[in-house]
Protein backbone atom coordinates (compact mmCIF):
# COMPACT_ATOMS: atom_id res chain seq x y z
CA UNK A 1 0.00 0.00 0.00
CA UNK A 2 1.32 3.46 -0.94
CA UNK A 3 1.24 5.91 1.98
CA UNK A 4 0.64 9.49 0.93
CA UNK A 5 0.92 12.50 3.17
CA UNK A 6 -0.17 16.07 2.45
CA UNK A 7 1.28 18.01 0.61
CA UNK A 8 1.29 15.53 -2.26
CA UNK A 9 4.23 15.91 -4.63
CA UNK A 10 3.85 15.60 -8.40
CA UNK A 11 6.55 12.93 -8.60
CA UNK A 12 4.98 10.66 -6.01
CA UNK A 13 1.51 11.11 -7.53
CA UNK A 14 2.85 10.27 -10.99
CA UNK A 15 4.47 7.13 -9.60
CA UNK A 16 1.03 5.70 -8.74
CA UNK A 17 -0.58 3.16 -11.08
CA UNK A 18 -4.24 2.26 -11.56
CA UNK A 19 -5.07 -0.60 -9.18
CA UNK A 20 -2.70 0.58 -6.40
CA UNK A 21 -4.18 0.80 -2.92
CA UNK A 22 -3.35 4.04 -1.16
CA UNK A 23 -3.58 5.37 2.36
CA UNK A 24 -3.91 9.13 2.64
CA UNK A 25 -3.03 11.21 5.68
CA UNK A 26 -3.11 14.94 6.37
CA UNK A 27 -5.36 17.66 5.05
CA UNK A 28 -8.08 16.98 2.47
CA UNK A 29 -10.94 19.27 1.42
CA UNK A 30 -14.45 18.29 0.42
CA UNK A 31 -16.06 19.87 -2.63
CA UNK A 32 -18.92 18.76 -4.82
CA UNK A 33 -21.61 20.11 -7.16
CA UNK A 34 -21.98 23.65 -5.81
CA UNK A 35 -18.23 24.26 -5.47
CA UNK A 36 -17.61 23.11 -9.05
CA UNK A 37 -20.38 25.27 -10.49
CA UNK A 38 -19.27 28.26 -8.39
CA UNK A 39 -15.70 27.83 -9.65
CA UNK A 40 -16.81 27.44 -13.28
CA UNK A 41 -18.86 30.63 -12.95
CA UNK A 42 -15.71 32.53 -11.99
CA UNK A 43 -15.84 32.24 -8.19
CA UNK A 44 -12.53 32.25 -6.29
CA UNK A 45 -11.70 28.95 -4.56
CA UNK A 46 -12.08 29.33 -0.79
CA UNK A 47 -9.02 27.17 -0.01
CA UNK A 48 -5.69 26.42 -1.69
CA UNK A 49 -5.90 23.07 -3.46
CA UNK A 50 -2.29 23.17 -4.75
CA UNK A 51 -0.66 19.77 -4.09
CA UNK A 52 -3.80 18.91 -2.17
CA UNK A 53 -6.74 16.52 -2.31
CA UNK A 54 -10.32 17.23 -3.31
CA UNK A 55 -12.90 14.85 -1.88
CA UNK A 56 -16.26 14.55 -3.66
CA UNK A 57 -18.22 14.23 -0.46
CA UNK A 58 -21.22 15.73 1.30
CA UNK A 59 -20.72 14.64 4.89
CA UNK A 60 -22.95 14.64 7.93
CA UNK A 61 -21.25 16.92 10.41
CA UNK A 62 -22.85 18.01 13.66
CA UNK A 63 -21.71 20.43 16.31
CA UNK A 64 -20.98 18.64 19.60
CA UNK A 65 -21.76 19.99 23.06
CA UNK A 66 -18.21 21.36 23.28
CA UNK A 67 -18.75 23.38 20.10
CA UNK A 68 -16.46 21.17 18.01
CA UNK A 69 -17.53 19.72 14.69
CA UNK A 70 -18.08 15.96 14.70
CA UNK A 71 -18.12 13.92 11.51
CA UNK A 72 -20.87 11.31 11.60
CA UNK A 73 -20.70 10.05 8.03
CA UNK A 74 -18.40 10.98 5.17
CA UNK A 75 -18.47 8.58 2.22
CA UNK A 76 -17.91 9.64 -1.40
CA UNK A 77 -20.56 10.99 -3.75
CA UNK A 78 -20.79 10.15 -7.47
CA UNK A 79 -18.02 12.02 -9.29
CA UNK A 80 -19.40 11.87 -12.82
CA UNK A 81 -21.53 14.98 -12.26
CA UNK A 82 -18.35 17.07 -12.02
CA UNK A 83 -17.04 15.91 -15.42
CA UNK A 84 -17.89 19.19 -17.16
CA UNK A 85 -15.86 21.20 -14.63
CA UNK A 86 -13.02 18.96 -13.50
CA UNK A 87 -10.41 19.36 -16.28
CA UNK A 88 -10.40 23.11 -15.74
CA UNK A 89 -10.43 22.67 -11.98
CA UNK A 90 -7.37 20.41 -12.17
CA UNK A 91 -5.53 22.80 -14.50
CA UNK A 92 -6.18 25.91 -12.43
CA UNK A 93 -6.19 24.63 -8.85
CA UNK A 94 -3.11 22.40 -8.97
CA UNK A 95 -4.96 19.61 -7.12
CA UNK A 96 -3.09 16.26 -7.07
CA UNK A 97 -5.66 13.79 -5.79
CA UNK A 98 -9.36 13.60 -6.48
CA UNK A 99 -11.29 11.21 -4.26
CA UNK A 100 -14.77 10.07 -5.19
CA UNK A 101 -16.73 7.17 -6.55
CA UNK A 102 -17.67 5.90 -9.98
CA UNK A 103 -14.80 7.53 -11.87
CA UNK A 104 -14.69 10.37 -14.38
CA UNK A 105 -14.55 10.90 -18.13
CA UNK A 106 -11.83 10.94 -20.76
CA UNK A 107 -11.33 14.70 -20.64
CA UNK A 108 -10.67 14.49 -16.90
CA UNK A 109 -8.32 11.54 -17.43
CA UNK A 110 -6.41 13.60 -20.01
CA UNK A 111 -6.18 16.55 -17.59
CA UNK A 112 -4.85 14.20 -14.92
CA UNK A 113 -2.16 12.99 -17.30
CA UNK A 114 -1.21 16.51 -18.30
CA UNK A 115 -1.07 18.07 -14.85
CA UNK A 116 -0.09 15.11 -12.64
CA UNK A 117 -3.19 14.09 -10.73
CA UNK A 118 -4.87 10.79 -9.81
CA UNK A 119 -8.39 9.66 -9.01
CA UNK A 120 -8.83 7.57 -5.89
CA UNK A 121 -11.98 5.53 -5.50
CA UNK A 122 -13.34 5.36 -1.98
CA UNK A 123 -16.01 2.75 -1.28
CA UNK A 124 -19.42 4.28 -1.95
CA UNK A 125 -21.76 4.17 0.99
CA UNK A 126 -18.99 3.24 3.44
CA UNK A 127 -19.61 6.45 5.33
CA UNK A 128 -18.85 5.20 8.82
CA UNK A 129 -15.48 3.80 7.78
CA UNK A 130 -14.54 7.05 6.02
CA UNK A 131 -15.76 9.16 8.93
CA UNK A 132 -13.64 7.12 11.33
CA UNK A 133 -10.49 8.18 9.45
CA UNK A 134 -11.24 11.89 9.99
CA UNK A 135 -9.18 12.84 13.04
CA UNK A 136 -10.22 16.48 13.17
CA UNK A 137 -12.38 19.00 11.38
CA UNK A 138 -9.95 21.90 11.02
CA UNK A 139 -12.51 24.27 9.56
CA UNK A 140 -15.20 24.82 6.97
CA UNK A 141 -15.66 27.25 4.08
CA UNK A 142 -18.81 28.34 2.24
CA UNK A 143 -21.07 26.82 4.90
CA UNK A 144 -23.67 29.57 4.63
CA UNK A 145 -23.42 29.84 0.86
CA UNK A 146 -23.51 26.12 -0.03
CA UNK A 147 -25.15 24.48 3.01
CA UNK A 148 -23.68 21.73 5.19
CA UNK A 149 -23.81 18.92 2.62
CA UNK A 150 -22.08 21.02 -0.08
CA UNK A 151 -19.70 23.15 1.98
CA UNK A 152 -15.91 22.85 1.73
CA UNK A 153 -14.93 20.97 4.89
CA UNK A 154 -11.30 20.93 5.97
CA UNK A 155 -10.63 17.39 7.19
CA UNK A 156 -7.41 16.17 8.78
CA UNK A 157 -7.44 12.45 8.01
CA UNK A 158 -5.33 9.49 8.99
CA UNK A 159 -5.08 6.40 6.83
CA UNK A 160 -8.00 7.23 4.57
CA UNK A 161 -7.83 4.28 2.16
CA UNK A 162 -8.89 3.84 -1.43
CA UNK A 163 -7.91 2.40 -4.79
CA UNK A 164 -6.21 4.42 -7.54
CA UNK A 165 -8.82 3.93 -10.24
CA UNK A 166 -7.50 6.55 -12.71
CA UNK A 167 -3.80 7.31 -12.87
CA UNK A 168 -1.70 10.03 -14.49
CA UNK A 169 -0.66 7.70 -17.34
CA UNK A 170 -4.07 7.64 -18.99
CA UNK A 171 -5.26 4.37 -17.43
CA UNK A 172 -8.76 4.07 -15.96
CA UNK A 173 -9.99 0.87 -14.33
CA UNK A 174 -13.55 1.97 -15.04
CA UNK A 175 -12.89 2.16 -18.78
CA UNK A 176 -11.64 -1.43 -18.92
CA UNK A 177 -14.63 -2.76 -16.91
CA UNK A 178 -17.03 -0.72 -19.05
CA UNK A 179 -15.50 -2.10 -22.26
CA UNK A 180 -15.45 -5.74 -21.15
CA UNK A 181 -19.02 -5.52 -19.81
CA UNK A 182 -20.13 -3.90 -23.09
CA UNK A 183 -18.78 -6.88 -25.02
CA UNK A 184 -20.50 -9.33 -22.66
CA UNK A 185 -23.79 -7.44 -22.93
CA UNK A 186 -23.54 -7.57 -26.73
CA UNK A 187 -22.97 -11.32 -26.42
CA UNK A 188 -26.12 -11.72 -24.30
CA UNK A 189 -28.16 -9.66 -26.76
CA UNK A 190 -26.88 -11.64 -29.75
CA UNK A 191 -25.38 -9.90 -32.76
CA UNK A 192 -26.33 -6.21 -32.84
CA UNK B 1 -41.60 1.02 29.29
CA UNK B 2 -43.89 1.91 26.41
CA UNK B 3 -42.49 4.29 23.85
CA UNK B 4 -44.65 7.13 22.60
CA UNK B 5 -45.46 7.23 18.89
CA UNK B 6 -42.94 10.06 18.50
CA UNK B 7 -40.22 7.97 20.13
CA UNK B 8 -41.13 4.93 18.04
CA UNK B 9 -40.81 7.00 14.86
CA UNK B 10 -37.47 8.59 15.82
CA UNK B 11 -36.18 5.10 16.64
CA UNK B 12 -37.46 3.86 13.27
CA UNK B 13 -35.51 6.60 11.48
CA UNK B 14 -32.38 5.96 13.56
CA UNK B 15 -32.37 2.22 12.97
CA UNK B 16 -33.21 2.54 9.27
CA UNK B 17 -30.29 4.93 8.79
CA UNK B 18 -27.77 3.05 10.95
CA UNK B 19 -28.63 -0.64 10.50
CA UNK B 20 -28.66 -2.72 7.34
CA UNK B 21 -31.42 -5.38 7.34
CA UNK B 22 -30.18 -8.91 7.99
CA UNK B 23 -31.28 -10.31 4.60
CA UNK B 24 -29.19 -7.65 2.84
CA UNK B 25 -26.20 -8.25 5.10
CA UNK B 26 -26.41 -11.99 4.48
CA UNK B 27 -26.44 -11.41 0.71
CA UNK B 28 -23.35 -9.17 1.01
CA UNK B 29 -21.56 -11.76 3.16
CA UNK B 30 -22.31 -14.41 0.55
CA UNK B 31 -20.95 -12.10 -2.17
CA UNK B 32 -17.80 -11.48 -0.12
CA UNK B 33 -17.13 -15.22 0.12
CA UNK B 34 -17.64 -15.65 -3.62
CA UNK B 35 -15.19 -12.96 -4.78
CA UNK B 36 -11.57 -13.84 -5.46
CA UNK B 37 -8.90 -13.32 -2.86
CA UNK B 38 -6.89 -10.16 -3.39
CA UNK B 39 -9.37 -8.69 -5.92
CA UNK B 40 -10.70 -5.10 -5.71
CA UNK B 41 -14.17 -6.69 -5.40
CA UNK B 42 -13.19 -8.56 -2.25
CA UNK B 43 -11.59 -5.44 -0.79
CA UNK B 44 -14.67 -3.31 -1.53
CA UNK B 45 -16.99 -5.89 0.06
CA UNK B 46 -14.72 -6.16 3.10
CA UNK B 47 -14.98 -2.39 3.54
CA UNK B 48 -18.76 -2.53 3.08
CA UNK B 49 -19.18 -5.25 5.71
CA UNK B 50 -16.85 -3.43 8.08
CA UNK B 51 -18.83 -0.27 7.53
CA UNK B 52 -22.12 -2.01 8.31
CA UNK B 53 -20.71 -3.26 11.63
CA UNK B 54 -19.17 0.11 12.51
CA UNK B 55 -22.36 2.04 11.73
CA UNK B 56 -24.54 -0.27 13.83
CA UNK B 57 -22.10 -0.21 16.76
CA UNK B 58 -21.70 3.55 16.78
CA UNK B 59 -25.30 4.30 15.86
CA UNK B 60 -24.12 6.42 12.94
CA UNK B 61 -25.59 6.45 9.42
CA UNK B 62 -24.46 3.63 7.13
CA UNK B 63 -24.19 6.16 4.30
CA UNK B 64 -23.98 9.94 4.46
CA UNK B 65 -26.57 10.19 1.70
CA UNK B 66 -29.55 9.45 3.88
CA UNK B 67 -31.62 9.85 0.77
CA UNK B 68 -35.27 10.38 0.09
CA UNK B 69 -37.35 9.19 3.02
CA UNK B 70 -40.50 7.33 2.01
CA UNK B 71 -42.94 6.21 4.69
CA UNK B 72 -45.62 3.58 4.05
CA UNK B 73 -48.20 3.82 6.81
CA UNK B 74 -51.16 1.50 7.17
CA UNK B 75 -54.40 3.39 6.69
CA UNK B 76 -55.72 2.14 10.05
CA UNK B 77 -52.94 4.12 11.77
CA UNK B 78 -53.74 7.43 10.11
CA UNK B 79 -54.99 9.10 13.31
CA UNK B 80 -52.06 7.84 15.37
CA UNK B 81 -49.17 8.16 12.93
CA UNK B 82 -50.03 11.54 11.48
CA UNK B 83 -48.09 13.60 8.96
CA UNK B 84 -47.30 16.02 11.77
CA UNK B 85 -45.84 13.31 13.99
CA UNK B 86 -43.75 11.86 11.18
CA UNK B 87 -42.36 15.29 10.35
CA UNK B 88 -41.56 15.98 14.00
CA UNK B 89 -39.65 12.68 14.18
CA UNK B 90 -37.70 13.53 11.01
CA UNK B 91 -36.77 16.94 12.43
CA UNK B 92 -35.52 15.40 15.65
CA UNK B 93 -33.62 12.61 13.85
CA UNK B 94 -31.94 15.28 11.72
CA UNK B 95 -30.95 17.27 14.79
CA UNK B 96 -29.44 14.10 16.29
CA UNK B 97 -27.32 13.48 13.17
CA UNK B 98 -29.12 10.33 11.99
CA UNK B 99 -30.06 12.21 8.81
CA UNK B 100 -28.05 14.61 6.70
CA UNK B 101 -29.51 18.02 5.88
CA UNK B 102 -30.55 16.52 2.61
CA UNK B 103 -33.66 18.33 1.38
CA UNK B 104 -33.22 21.11 -1.16
CA UNK B 105 -35.48 23.54 -2.93
CA UNK B 106 -35.04 22.29 -6.52
CA UNK B 107 -33.95 25.38 -8.41
CA UNK B 108 -32.50 27.71 -5.79
CA UNK B 109 -30.80 24.79 -4.03
CA UNK B 110 -31.75 26.30 -0.69
CA UNK B 111 -31.65 23.70 2.07
CA UNK B 112 -34.68 22.84 4.19
CA UNK B 113 -32.35 22.21 7.08
CA UNK B 114 -34.71 20.03 9.12
CA UNK B 115 -35.55 17.79 6.14
CA UNK B 116 -39.23 18.68 6.18
CA UNK B 117 -41.30 20.82 3.82
CA UNK B 118 -44.32 20.38 1.59
CA UNK B 119 -43.50 17.01 -0.02
CA UNK B 120 -40.77 15.85 2.35
CA UNK B 121 -40.68 13.27 3.68
CA UNK B 122 -42.80 11.27 1.23
CA UNK B 123 -45.69 9.65 3.08
CA UNK B 124 -48.10 7.07 1.66
CA UNK B 125 -51.16 5.87 3.56
CA UNK B 126 -52.45 2.59 2.20
CA UNK B 127 -53.76 -0.88 2.84
CA UNK B 128 -50.65 -2.92 3.64
CA UNK B 129 -50.27 -6.49 4.95
CA UNK B 130 -50.92 -6.94 8.71
CA UNK B 131 -49.04 -9.18 11.13
CA UNK B 132 -50.63 -10.67 14.28
CA UNK B 133 -53.35 -8.05 14.13
CA UNK B 134 -50.79 -5.27 14.03
CA UNK B 135 -50.38 -2.68 11.30
CA UNK B 136 -47.15 -1.50 9.76
CA UNK B 137 -45.13 1.65 9.38
CA UNK B 138 -42.33 1.06 6.90
CA UNK B 139 -39.54 3.46 6.06
CA UNK B 140 -37.25 3.28 3.03
CA UNK B 141 -34.25 5.55 2.61
CA UNK B 142 -32.89 5.70 -0.93
CA UNK B 143 -29.83 7.74 -1.83
CA UNK B 144 -29.46 9.97 -4.87
CA UNK B 145 -26.55 8.09 -6.45
CA UNK B 146 -28.70 5.02 -6.91
CA UNK B 147 -31.86 6.97 -7.77
CA UNK B 148 -29.96 8.63 -10.63
CA UNK B 149 -29.40 5.15 -12.11
CA UNK B 150 -33.10 4.28 -12.25
CA UNK B 151 -34.56 4.33 -15.75
CA UNK B 152 -37.74 3.86 -17.70
CA UNK B 153 -37.92 2.28 -21.15
CA UNK B 154 -40.73 2.42 -23.66
CA UNK B 155 -41.07 -0.61 -25.92
CA UNK B 156 -40.34 -1.00 -28.73
CA UNK B 157 -36.88 0.48 -28.27
CA UNK B 158 -35.06 0.77 -31.58
CA UNK B 159 -31.64 1.40 -30.06
CA UNK B 160 -31.79 -1.84 -28.06
CA UNK B 161 -33.65 -3.71 -30.82
CA UNK B 162 -36.10 -4.56 -28.04
CA UNK B 163 -39.66 -5.46 -28.96
CA UNK B 164 -42.87 -5.89 -27.02
CA UNK B 165 -42.10 -9.35 -25.68
CA UNK B 166 -40.17 -11.07 -22.89
CA UNK B 167 -36.89 -10.76 -24.80
CA UNK B 168 -37.51 -7.02 -25.03
CA UNK B 169 -38.12 -6.79 -21.28
CA UNK B 170 -34.88 -8.67 -20.59
CA UNK B 171 -32.91 -6.33 -22.83
CA UNK B 172 -34.20 -3.29 -20.96
CA UNK B 173 -33.25 -4.71 -17.58
CA UNK B 174 -29.75 -5.75 -18.67
CA UNK B 175 -29.19 -2.44 -20.45
CA UNK B 176 -30.09 -0.61 -17.21
CA UNK B 177 -27.56 -2.73 -15.29
CA UNK B 178 -24.88 -2.01 -17.88
CA UNK B 179 -25.57 1.72 -17.92
CA UNK B 180 -25.48 1.89 -14.12
CA UNK B 181 -21.97 0.35 -14.03
CA UNK B 182 -20.74 1.03 -10.49
CA UNK B 183 -22.31 4.49 -10.24
CA UNK B 184 -25.29 3.40 -8.19
CA UNK B 185 -23.00 1.78 -5.59
CA UNK B 186 -22.97 -1.82 -6.81
CA UNK B 187 -23.70 -4.52 -5.83
CA UNK B 188 -27.22 -3.19 -5.98
CA UNK B 189 -30.76 -4.53 -5.96
CA UNK B 190 -33.15 -3.96 -8.87
CA UNK B 191 -36.85 -3.38 -8.50
CA UNK B 192 -38.53 -3.80 -11.88
CA UNK B 193 -42.06 -3.01 -13.05
CA UNK B 194 -43.24 -4.40 -16.38
CA UNK B 195 -46.21 -2.39 -17.62
CA UNK B 196 -48.26 0.28 -15.88
CA UNK B 197 -48.30 3.96 -16.78
CA UNK B 198 -45.14 5.99 -16.20
CA UNK B 199 -46.04 6.91 -12.63
CA UNK B 200 -47.18 3.42 -11.61
CA UNK B 201 -44.02 2.06 -13.23
CA UNK B 202 -41.68 3.95 -10.93
CA UNK B 203 -43.85 3.51 -7.85
CA UNK B 204 -44.25 -0.23 -8.36
CA UNK B 205 -40.59 -0.76 -9.26
CA UNK B 206 -39.52 1.01 -6.08
CA UNK B 207 -42.02 -0.93 -3.96
CA UNK B 208 -40.33 -4.20 -5.04
CA UNK B 209 -37.31 -3.13 -2.97
CA UNK B 210 -39.42 -3.86 0.12
CA UNK B 211 -39.48 -7.58 -0.71
CA UNK B 212 -37.08 -9.77 1.29
CA UNK B 213 -33.99 -10.71 -0.72
CA UNK B 214 -34.12 -14.32 0.48
CA UNK B 215 -37.63 -15.09 -0.83
CA UNK B 216 -37.81 -17.55 -3.72
CA UNK B 217 -36.93 -15.94 -7.03
CA UNK B 218 -39.06 -16.44 -10.15
CA UNK B 219 -37.54 -18.06 -13.24
CA UNK B 220 -37.20 -14.68 -14.94
CA UNK B 221 -35.66 -13.06 -11.86
CA UNK B 222 -33.15 -15.88 -11.55
CA UNK B 223 -32.19 -15.79 -15.22
CA UNK B 224 -31.73 -12.01 -15.25
CA UNK B 225 -29.68 -12.02 -12.04
CA UNK B 226 -27.31 -14.60 -13.51
CA UNK B 227 -26.97 -12.65 -16.74
CA UNK B 228 -26.48 -9.34 -14.92
CA UNK B 229 -23.72 -10.80 -12.79
CA UNK B 230 -22.07 -12.33 -15.87
CA UNK B 231 -21.37 -8.75 -17.07
CA UNK B 232 -18.51 -8.61 -14.55
CA UNK B 233 -19.09 -4.99 -13.49
CA UNK B 234 -18.60 -5.94 -9.87
CA UNK B 235 -18.71 -4.05 -6.57
CA UNK B 236 -18.34 -0.29 -7.16
CA UNK B 237 -17.68 -0.97 -10.86
CA UNK B 238 -14.12 -2.21 -10.32
CA UNK B 239 -14.88 -5.65 -11.78
CA UNK B 240 -15.98 -8.87 -10.08
CA UNK B 241 -18.61 -11.55 -9.84
CA UNK B 242 -21.23 -9.59 -7.91
CA UNK B 243 -22.88 -6.76 -9.82
CA UNK B 244 -26.33 -7.25 -8.27
CA UNK B 245 -27.57 -8.95 -5.10
CA UNK B 246 -31.13 -9.52 -6.35
CA UNK B 247 -33.73 -8.60 -8.94
CA UNK B 248 -37.41 -8.27 -7.97
CA UNK B 249 -39.95 -8.04 -10.77
CA UNK B 250 -43.65 -7.15 -10.74
CA UNK B 251 -46.21 -6.69 -13.50
CA UNK B 252 -48.89 -4.04 -13.87
CA UNK B 253 -51.53 -3.85 -16.59
CA UNK B 254 -50.90 -1.45 -19.48
CA UNK B 255 -52.99 0.21 -22.16
CA UNK B 256 -52.52 -0.95 -25.77
CA UNK B 257 -50.48 2.12 -26.74
CA UNK B 258 -47.94 1.94 -23.89
CA UNK B 259 -45.43 -0.69 -22.82
CA UNK B 260 -43.09 0.62 -20.15
CA UNK B 261 -40.31 -1.25 -18.43
CA UNK B 262 -39.19 0.60 -15.31
CA UNK B 263 -36.07 -0.19 -13.35
CA UNK B 264 -35.47 1.15 -9.84
CA UNK B 265 -31.80 0.81 -8.94
CA UNK B 266 -31.02 0.51 -5.25
CA UNK B 267 -27.48 0.62 -3.85
CA UNK B 268 -26.07 -2.08 -1.56
CA UNK B 269 -27.12 0.09 1.39
CA UNK B 270 -30.74 -0.99 1.08
CA UNK B 271 -32.12 0.80 4.10
CA UNK B 272 -35.63 -0.34 4.91
CA UNK B 273 -37.31 -1.16 8.20
CA UNK B 274 -40.81 -1.89 9.45
CA UNK B 275 -42.36 -1.40 12.86
CA UNK B 276 -45.67 -2.98 13.86
CA UNK B 277 -48.16 -1.02 15.91
CA UNK B 278 -51.29 -2.30 17.62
Amino acid sequence: MARLKYPFGEKEVRSLKAGDTVSISGRIYTGRDKLHKFFADGGALPVDFRDGALYHCGPIVVKGANGEWQVKAAGPTTSVRENPYEPDFIAKSGVRIIIGKGGMDGATLAAMKRHGCVYVQATGGAAAVSAASVRRVAGVSMLDEFGAAEAVWHFDVENFTGVVAMDSHGVSLFDSVRESSRRRLAGLFGAR
Amino acid sequence: MMMTIEEELIELVRRTSCEIPSDVRTALERAFRREEKGSPAKSVLRTILGNIALAAEGSVPVCQDTGTLTFFVDFSLRRKVTVGKIKAAVREATRLGYLRKNTLSPVSGRSFDDNTCDGAPVIHYGDYPKKDGKAQVTLVMKGGGSENMSRQYSLPDAELAAGRDEEGVKKCVLDAVWRAQGYGCAPGVLGVCVGGDRAAGYETAKAQLLRPLDEKASKLEKELLEKANSLGIGPMGLGGKTTLLAIKIAERPRVPASFFVTVAYMCWALRRRTIWLG
